[in-house]
């Protein structure tokens, strides 16, 4: 036994003597850390690596099989899945490992800015971090067009429609972008290049710049409340907290980072296993028309608050507000890189957190059930519930026929199903009077088109007859005011109105 | 104590021989001007290999809108009866034998009357969803974010700033032409003009067309 100890300690020593990396990375790895740093709080930052080291690897056994060109690359996915031994796990490890990766890059960031770890001398840390969080998403984007499936070619139409409304050289970065006049090969070709080469090369070399940071300037303290940052006197406090708490990171601070980054990995695997892998979607035909486009989880929310932006003000938001976020994250530690660093003492960062956070929360929840979308074949596939059919006049069941033809299900629901686009109208009669109902149908208004260019008088009549027998749990109908009063001004001794 | 201060040591001798209190400093100014010699060579040549790399990079960039336009023909006039909206797909006049479905090009012809029609685009004018057309609502929604048009193209709800997109067409020896190739979206609207423009332009069928490149055929 104490042989081959020896035997190996030769060639380690061997190698050693031409390498010169052990020790330093020995060095590295022991160095001594502040005690309170040890934390749980700690282990976002070394998980999000392992995963990209995942992903890293998963993306390259994906790549043996996977065709990266328009005519092939959904085939080679079905194929993937069906025929290749286990192709449908690696898939669904490499897209699941994607979404974990998104979420833990984002908690990091959330962490370090709560521990105002951004802060004097950490500054350049996170300004690359924040990089990394683009590069991350960039590469969750160009992901997902190489699922190249139906999602995958209209989300690239939604791309180059966003481009295009750059102004003045809108055209021609759309032509960079697809790489030829139309979503095809060529652009398939393209997101192959930036996701495999060129995104992944700058974002290992900035990991490596930010790790080599974080060994550099020592990892960031525990905050204290009170314990403010000042850039003349923080490097020696650092020392001497070090000197006089410091752990070695390998083996006692470490063990949960090591920990904490099996669990994640079992839980990409659990998620792989128990969901499979993302899609492919229907095939990337353009012909093939139904279809309701949707990015994945990481950029719902764009999706739905482009769904909300007034027509006006869409292209302004969509080009000044990405330069105002980013611009402010990466102006962040360079303006405020001293001064308090713990979170009980900076309400306003805790609050703007808490703020992103439910912002996107909400958005990415309405983003997934899409209210604002038509649900497209509502008018063929929901019923009306007997009960609103029930004890109608011919002419009021006519327009409930009326209103099942001519589509307004998509829009409308009821008996609640149907679309959310507009309101429900199940009650409708009580919110709104006959000639109301008939004024929003013919002109539209708000949100809806104008119908009365698609309705003849009698399909009218039979629509708002069946409309305003829907009250609800039998609420009173809406009664004009008004009508009320000229009435009785005209009639002093007319019936009085049921209320 | 952090490991860099370890490693500053070994970086160090580099320095050294920039240092201009060497002894060895007798051919160094030499050196130096030879290296910033070198420098600017490589500069030159930097410059000289970026034109064919950015011209490579920028290509399709920098192409004409209407160099990738021709005429499409999507066959003959019987095939779209009047009054109706009918989905037509063509294969796109620029394409690779690897785009696969990707170069088959859905649109929305509509007859209005004799030869009076609209060509819509597929893509919505937000951001180039799929629109389909309802006859019986006389409407085309678009499934993203609930766009919708009226019969004529117009905009009549939802987060479109516009009506959808329109092809120039002709009608050639019976058949329906239109001119096709790229992606409609806001910065390339498959045309400038105005509809009451085209629909003049459209009646007078004795005008010199190139020949219609037959890409679909359909019949
Ligand atoms: S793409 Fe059609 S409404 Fe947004």
């Amino acid at each position: 036994m104490s042989e081959l100890k020896r035997r190996s300690i030769e060639v380690y020593n061997w190698f050693e003597q031409r390498l010169g990396l052990g020790a330093p990375v020995i060095e590295a790895a022991e160095h001594e850390v502040p005690a309170n740093t040890a934390s749980w709080w700690y282990v976002f930052g070394s998980a999000a690596t392992v995963i990209l080291v995942l992903q890293v690897m998963t993306g390259i056994l994906l790549a043996l099989v996977y065709a990266p060109t328009a005519g092939h690359a959904w085939n080679s996915l079905e194929f993937l899945d069906h025929n290749v031994k286990l192709g449908w796990f690696l898939r669904a490890m490499h897209g699941w490992g994607s979404d974990f990766m998104v979420a833990i890059v984002l908690i990091h960031m959330a962490q370090v800015f709560l521990f105002g770890a951004y802060k004097f001398p950490r500054e350049l840390t996170w300004i690359i971090g924040v990089f990394l969080l683009l590069l991350t998403l960039g590469m969750a984007f160009t992901g997902q067009v190489l699922r190249f499936d139906q999602d995958a070619y209209w989300g690239l139409g939604i791309g180059a429609s966003i481009v295009s409304r750059v102004p003045l050289i809108g055209a021609p970065l759309v032509g960079l972008m697809l790489g030829g006049p139309i979503i095809a090969g060529p652009t398939l070709s393209r997101f192959f290049t930036l996701h495999v080469f060129v995104i992944p090369g700058i974002l290992l070399a900035m990991v490596g710049l930010h790790i080599w940071m974080v060994l550099r300037l020592g990892i960031n303290d525990w905050p204290m409340p009170g314990r403010l940052v000042n850039r003349k006197t923080y490097v020696s406090e650092y020392h001497h907290l070090t000197e006089k708490t410091g752990i070695p990171f390998v083996p006692d601070a470490a063990w949960k980072d090591s920990l904490f980054a099996a669990a994640i990995m079992l839980a990409v695997m659990a998620c792989a296993l128990w969901f499979g892998p993302f899609g492919p979607t229907g095939q990337p035909d353009p012909t093939i028309i139904q279809t309701a486009p949707k990015p994945d989880f990481a950029f719902l929310w764009i999706y739905a608050v482009l769904a909300y932006l007034p027509p006006s003000l869409e292209t302004p938001v969509l080009f000044i507000a990405p330069v105002l976020g980013i611009g402010a994250m990466l102006l962040l530690p360079l303006l405020s890189g001293e001064g308090e660093k713990h979170w009980s003492r900076r309400p306003v960062a805790v609050l703007m957190v808490a703020v992103i956070a439910v912002i996107l929360g909400a958005f990415t929840r309405l983003g997934m059930y899409t209210p604002w979308s038509p649900v497209m074949n509502a008018w063929t596939s929901d019923p009306i519930p007997a009960a609103y059919l029930k004890d109608r006049t011919p002419l009021e069941r006519e327009g409930a026929l009326v209103l099942q033809n001519k589509q307004c299900r998509n829009c409308h629901s009821i008996g609640g199903a149907g679309g959310m686009r507009g309101p429900a109208l199940d009650a409708v009669a009580s919110k709104m009077t006959e000639d109301q109902i008939i004024r929003q149908v013919l002109q539209g208004g708000g949100n809806m088109p104008a119908y009365g260019n698609a309705l003849n008088p009698s399909e009218t009549t039979a629509l708002v007859h069946f409309l305003t027998t829907l009250r609800g749990d039998d609420l009173s109908p809406a009664i004009d005011a008004s009508q009320h009063l000229v009435s009785s001004s005209e009639q002093p001794a007319g019936p009085p109105k049921e209320h | 104590m952090t490991p860099s201060e370890q490693q500053i040591p070994p970086g160090a001798p580099l320095t050294e021989p920039a240092n201009p209190e060497s002894h060895k400093s007798a051919g160094h100014s030499r050196r130096v001007f030879l290296f910033k010699l070198s420098l600017l060579v490589n500069g030159a040549v930097g410059a000289v290999l970026a034109v064919p790399i950015l011209g490579y990079l920028l290509g399709p960039a920098l192409k004409k809108t209407s160099a990738d336009n021709s005429w499409i023909n999507l066959g003959p006039l019987a095939d779209f009866p009047e009054g109706e909206t009918r989905l037509v797909n063509f294969r796109n006049p620029v394409t690779t034998s690897w785009d696969g479905q990707t170069g088959d090009i859905p649109c929305w012809v509509r007859r209005i009357s004799g030869n009076t029609f609209q060509v819509f685009a597929i893509n919505c004018a937000h951001l180039g969803c799929p629109v389909r057309w309802f006859a019986q609502s006389q409407l085309f929604m678009c499934p993203c974010h609930g766009g919708a048009y009226y019969a004529d193209g117009s905009r009549a709800s939802g987060p479109p700033e516009r009506g959808l997109f329109e092809y120039e067409y002709q009608v050639v020896s019976g058949s329906l032409v239109i001119s096709a190739g790229k992606m409609p979206t806001l910065a390339n609207q498959a045309k400038n003009e105005s509809p009451l423009v085209q629909l003049e332009g459209a009646t007078s069928t004795e005008a010199p067309l190139p020949k219609p490149r037959c890409s679909s055929c359909q019949s």
